[in-house]
């Protein structure tokens, strides 16, 4: 069993949360308060329940930036149906949205070979066109309140909303470390062609997280929902470039076959508390804005000269 | 003219070529064709002059951008900040309009569309960031800038009927629009610069093979550089004739633009890859994407249909590029 | 036309050495090419059969073949007396035969019992890993290979050498009847490679049928019992090696006489080109001094690792040192990247021509003005006529065989891509020339067009350096050898007054 001490020195983004942590407890007496610490949490589940899917979807090599459109979809359906379906078809039909559009790309990744980046771009704009004809460009509200009531409510005291993000953060962690299905992420990521001529059925395998990170986009839209009451056609505009950050922020490569749920975890957690610290501080949202966009390119940087110094490379 | 009828030859020789690998060569004019076919079946004025202007108007804001991103992506990189780049640039020329009078406000705004794009080329260029993560972050980032500087408020011109501002986007020349105007000619002469120049052909080589760049002496952080200086140089381009179109700018007027750029340069055949592509054939992936959107507009159709249609169209497109110089439909996962 | 019967020189089979794998006139064809033809060949249990024949002799195609990857036009492939069709690498990993590849196949970010057993991981219920039973049949596998690594330790972490040793225990993880070694030889050092025979020796006492295919004349005359030909697609004869020499199966893979004599005379001075002193970088070289004159060949010779191809990538600006200084005609000038080096008249002919140099997707002609485009531009309008012009003189001169200047490199073989290297770089006109292992994986034939190619740049005075790790090639084509080990230099040789027993030394660390 790895040490905490193991665990930091291998993903630095926990690092970086500790001195983000220190730094608003001491700048904001609001800060350091347990009912603020779980409304972090609650933020970020949002982007944090697609970072886990992304982050299978990113080790395997692939990308996916429809997440934010799957959000709008699922949202819509899951409040949008209820009058028609009751909340638990609506939600139902909401979730399941989320896996057709998963398994679409997916098949369509697998069976053509056209990269995940441009599928995926594809079903990024035409599934925000779904949502617009659903819509109508209109806004959903949902009539039952026993809807909103279940994003408030808690159990043991602890919103039910974060509980969910905690389980499956747990759940997901284990699947990618101790199952063979998580073990082939990092094969497949690491060298397809190896991978192939090993036996894996590479096809089925990158469907399998399509689908879930399409699952798991849903999931995030229906919750959110339920925390608004409501869904709106533009909703999840944006997430896909959170997610991937967050994704990035953890230590994933980008080029795949390495990356971690606990680094991803750090990472979404590493933007909700900057952003709930500087809403605090009462910074003005646009500088939240660029400075989120500087921290990444920083982290960029700083992991771009960590790995040059490992090998003797040739001078760029 | 023979430079530019050039550039539509096939570019380069392989062994025999089947149907298949035939239409994955020539299958972009092919789409175009049937485009052009299907809605003018489809619809009474798809044909008509006065249509194929507005088309070609509406290409040229995104087919303007996506001229600039094509040298970017056969650099080997993305550009996926041109979207909150247009919003910039043009909140800050119509701004600057009333300001300081249009004979500044142009200038000003390139020179600062022309620095934001500086700082992509130096992080992508010199510090050799990846250019998926940067040119996402700068997308926020500039949107954050945009913020700050409009104070969340959207700006106007004043006076629109009396200012020669109004010619970039609402004038024409000889019957054609200007912004069609300012499409094409940039087009053929970034095609002339992509194809017959020493500029163009590094850049090939920088995208084709980067490390074989390097050890040929080819100077390849500048290269890249220079690569998201003409993007940023067109998205101030596009501002113009946005700016002069509309005479006035939300905050985010440009968002979402980046998207179908990119998606005009796949269809057009660049690969993402980098290596190869060419500026027709983005300029014909940009007046498909145009296309749809007006053909369906005529048939009544509300606007958000046509990303339904982009989606499909994309998919299948680049399936047929790959599965023409993959030899068979399927692939072998 | 002698028939097969006639041409096969070996014994008489007994009862024991039926084959236990044979090809049965196999064919196979590409559009354009064909590239096998009524190949028949087979393979016996406990011996290790040397497959030799130059580039585009079929030798791949037939290794692909028996590995599943590609299927016979015409003919069959017999497994242990019963006819088998394999129709992918699965299947023919399940009928009991491998291929061990040049690329590896594993998955650097893993850990070594995780690639041995590849996608063949120990589970419970289907959908577990049992890490516990992974490692311990990893650690059998590793001890009978006799390596020294864990199975925990990340793969990427380890030398190419011991990656090469996975690669090996996972094909013996599946219990093969029958392994195909494609060029194992081509990064290891010395000693790896007699470990790696060991490995090679192990298995064939164990009963399992070796093919091995190399351009090593030296370990297919050491390692092998039979060795095949092929030529054009065609088989030429197999031969009991004791009974056989290199002439002989040279002859019967060329077709012709080789002349592999090069005369060596003392050579023509001309200025100092290339004057290096001191020149170090921490943990890769140090203290390297030495000098290049032109009309002269410098060869330098080592082992993988010994240093060399990081030097040379200093000189030409791709690497900066931490002390020393390299000048050019007696002036000391910086050299911060490869074009200033070009710049100085120095040109590179790098170790791995498909990802240094050449941009596999552009056309030969533009593959070969690369290095130089500004000669043929005006006002950064580019001449293309005289771009042509000038390829098509290289294509003469250096013999390139390509389809046409507009055709992309990608498909070339890889003597002719070698090729158009060179010729990328004879058009800057260098004074310095280095070339780093300019005959790796290349035919014979192509070979010694290089090497006389070499000798003759250096008559017209330019200055040559050649780095190479076969010692046949670096004797044939230096004036002078430099010997490295460790990243230091620890002999220099006049051509005259080397011996193979001295060189050996120089480059594995004994005293000289």
């Amino acid at each position: 069993m790895k040490s905490i001490f193991d665990i930091i020195t291998k993903q630095p983004i926990w690092i970086f949360v500790l001195i983000c942590i220190i730094f608003f407890s001491f700048s904001s007496p609001f800060f350091f308060d347990l009912s603020n610490f779980t409304n972090i949490l609650i933020q970020a589940s949002t982007i944090g329940v697609i970072a886990i899917g992304m982050t299978f979807v990113m080790i395997n090599g692939n990308i996916d930036l429809s997440v934010g459109a799957t959000v709008a979809l699922a949202a819509s359906l899951a409040v949008g149906l209820q009058p028609q379906l009751g909340i638990t078809g609506a939600v139902f039909v909401g979730l399941l949205s989320g896996v057709l559009i998963g398994g679409l790309n997916g098949i369509i990744a697998w069976k053509t070979g056209v990269d995940a980046f441009i599928v995926t771009l594809g079903a990024m704009i035409g599934v925000r066109g779904l949502v617009f004809i659903y819509t109508g460009e209109q806004s959903f509200y949902a009539h039952d309140l026993a809807y909103s009531d279940f994003g408030a409510s808690s159990l043991f005291s602890v919103p039910v909303l974060a509980l969910i993000f905690i389980f499956l953060i747990i759940l997901s962690h284990l699947v990618l470390k101790y199952t063979i299905h998580g073990r082939n992420v990092f094969a497949v990521g690491g060298n397809r062609i190896a991978a192939k001529e090993a036996g894996i059925r590479v096809g089925p395998h990158m469907l399998v997280n399509f689908i879930l990170i399409g699952f798991l986009a849903a999931l995030s839209g229906v919750l959110l929902s339920t925390q608004m009451g409501a869904s709106t056609p533009n909703l999840g505009r944006n997430y896909e470039l959170w997610t991937i950050t967050a994704v990035v922020l953890g230590g994933t490569r980008l080029t795949g076959g390495y990356g971690s749920i606990i680094g991803t975890f750090g990472g979404v957690l590493a933007i909700a508390i900057l952003r709930n610290g500087m809403n605090l501080l009462q910074v003005p949202s646009f500088f939240v804005l660029i400075i989120l966009g500087s921290i990444l390119i920083i982290v960029l940087f700083i992991d771009k000269r960590f790995s040059e110094q490992q090998g003797h490379g040739v001078r760029a | 003219m023979k430079a530019l009828l050039d550039s539509f030859k096939p570019g380069l020789k392989d062994k025999e070529i089947s149907p298949l690998q035939f239409f994955g060569k020539h299958g972009i004019s092919v789409a175009l064709v049937l485009c052009v076919v299907i809605f003018s079946l489809a619809t009474e004025n798809f044909l008509s002059a006065d249509n194929f202007l507005t088309v070609v108007m509406q290409a040229s804001i995104i087919g303007t951008i996506a001229i600039g991103v094509t040298f970017v992506v056969i650099g080997g990189n993305l550009d996926l900040s041109v979207g909150s780049l247009l919003s910039f640039a043009t909140v800050l020329v119509v701004d600057l309009h009333d300001k300081v009078g249009p004979g500044m406000a142009i200038p000003l705004m390139f020179v600062f569309t022309l620095l934001i794009g500086s700082i992509n080329g130096f992080l992508i260029g010199y510090l050799r960031l990846n250019s998926l993560i940067v040119t996402l972050g700068m997308l926020s980032a500039i949107q954050g800038i945009t913020l700050v500087y409009t104070g969340g408020k959207n700006v106007d011109i004043s006076d629109q009927e009396n200012t020669w501002f109004a010619f970039f986007g609402r004038e024409e020349i000889f019957g054609i629009p200007v912004p069609a105007l300012i499409f094409i000619v940039l087009g053929i002469i970034l095609q002339i610069v992509l194809l017959k120049t020493g500029f163009g052909r590094k850049i090939f080589a920088v995208g084709g093979n980067e490390t074989a760049a390097l050890f040929s002496g080819l100077r390849r952080k500048r290269l890249v550089f220079s690569t998201y200086l003409l993007s940023a140089f067109t998205t101030a381009c596009a501002a113009l004739i946005l700016g002069s179109r509309v005479m006035g700018s939300q905050n985010n007027v440009g968002e979402g633009y980046e998207l179908l750029v990119l998606a005009g340069v796949i269809l057009g055949g660049t690969s993402l890859l980098g290596g190869s592509g060419s500026i027709v054939r983005t300029v014909i992936g940009v007046l498909i994407l145009a296309m749809i959107q007006n053909g369906l507009l005529l048939l009544g159709y509300p606007y958000y249909t046509q990303w339904l249609v982009t989606w499909v169209v994309i998919i299948v497109a680049v399936w047929l590029d790959i599965a023409a110089k993959r030899g068979k439909l399927l692939s072998s996962y | 036309m002698s028939t097969q019967a006639e041409m096969t020189e070996s014994t008489e089979l007994s009862s024991e050495q039926k084959p236990l794998l044979r090809l049965k006139n196999v064919s196979k064809c590409f559009p354009g090419v064909k590239a096998l033809s009524g190949v028949s060949l087979d393979v016996r249990a406990g011996e290790v059969h040397a497959l030799l024949g130059e580039n585009g002799a079929g030798k791949s195609t037939l290794m692909k073949i028996l590995a599943g990857i590609y299927q016979p036009d015409e003919g069959e492939v017999i497994l242990e007396e019963k006819l088998v069709h394999m129709s992918s690498p699965l299947e023919a990993r399940d009928h009991g035969v491998l291929l061990i590849h040049q690329e590896l196949s594993l998955v650097p970010d893993m850990t070594v019992a995780e690639n041995v057993f590849l996608g063949n991981i120990p589970r419970f219920a289907n959908m577990f890993v049992n890490n516990r039973h992974l490692n311990k049949r990893c650690e059998e596998i590793l001890t009978r290979l006799n390596c020294k690594f864990k199975p925990t330790e990340r793969l990427g972490n380890l030398s190419i050498a011991n990656q090469q040793m996975v690669e090996i225990a996972r094909a013996l993880v599946f219990q093969p009847k029958v392994v195909v070694f494609d060029e194992p030889t081509a990064s290891l050092t010395d000693y790896e490679k007699v470990v790696l025979f060991d490995v090679i020796r192990e298995l064939r006492e164990g009963g399992t049928g070796i093919v091995y295919i190399s351009h090593r004349m030296d370990e297919i005359f050491e390692l092998s019992d039979r060795i095949s030909v092929l030529r054009d697609g065609t088989y030429q004869g197999s031969f009991d090696t004791p009974k056989t020499d290199i002439d002989e199966v040279t002859q019967r893979m060329i077709g012709r006489d080789l002349d592999s004599d090069i005369a060596h005379q003392p050579p023509e001075l001309g200025v100092m080109a290339l004057q290096v002193n001191g020149l170090g970088i921490e943990g890769l070289y140090s203290d390297i001094s030495f000098d290049v004159y032109a009309g002269e060949v410098v060869g330098f010779y080592g082992l993988v690792g010994a240093g060399r191809t990081e030097v040379m990538e200093t000189i030409f600006g791709l690497r900066k040192p931490d002390a020393g200084s390299v000048k050019v005609h007696g002036e000391e000038l910086a050299i911060n990247s490869p074009t200033d080096a070009i710049d100085q008249g120095l040109g590179l002919v790098p170790e791995s021509r498909k990802e240094q140099g050449l941009v596999l997707g552009m056309s030969c002609k533009d593959n070969t003005t690369l290095a130089n485009i500004i000669e043929f531009t005006k006002f950064g309008w580019v001449d293309t006529v005289a771009e042509k012009k000038v390829f098509e003189e290289y294509k003469e001169k250096l013999r390139i065989k390509c389809p046409g200047w507009e055709y992309s490199t990608l498909n070339l073989s890889g003597g002719n891509q070698q090729k158009v290297v060179i010729g990328k770089w004879l058009s800057t006109s260098p004074k310095i020339l280095i070339l780093d292992e300019p005959t790796r994986g290349i035919d014979v034939g192509s070979k010694s067009e290089i090497h006389h190619l070499i000798r003759e740049l250096a008559k017209t005075g330019l200055a040559v350096i050649v780095v190479s790790s076969e010692m046949p090639e670096v004797l044939t084509v230096s004036d002078r050898i430099v010997a490295m080990y460790d990243g230091k230099i620890t002999k220099c040789f006049d051509r005259s007054e080397v011996t193979e027993d001295t060189l050996i030394k120089a480059i594995t660390g004994q005293s000289v």
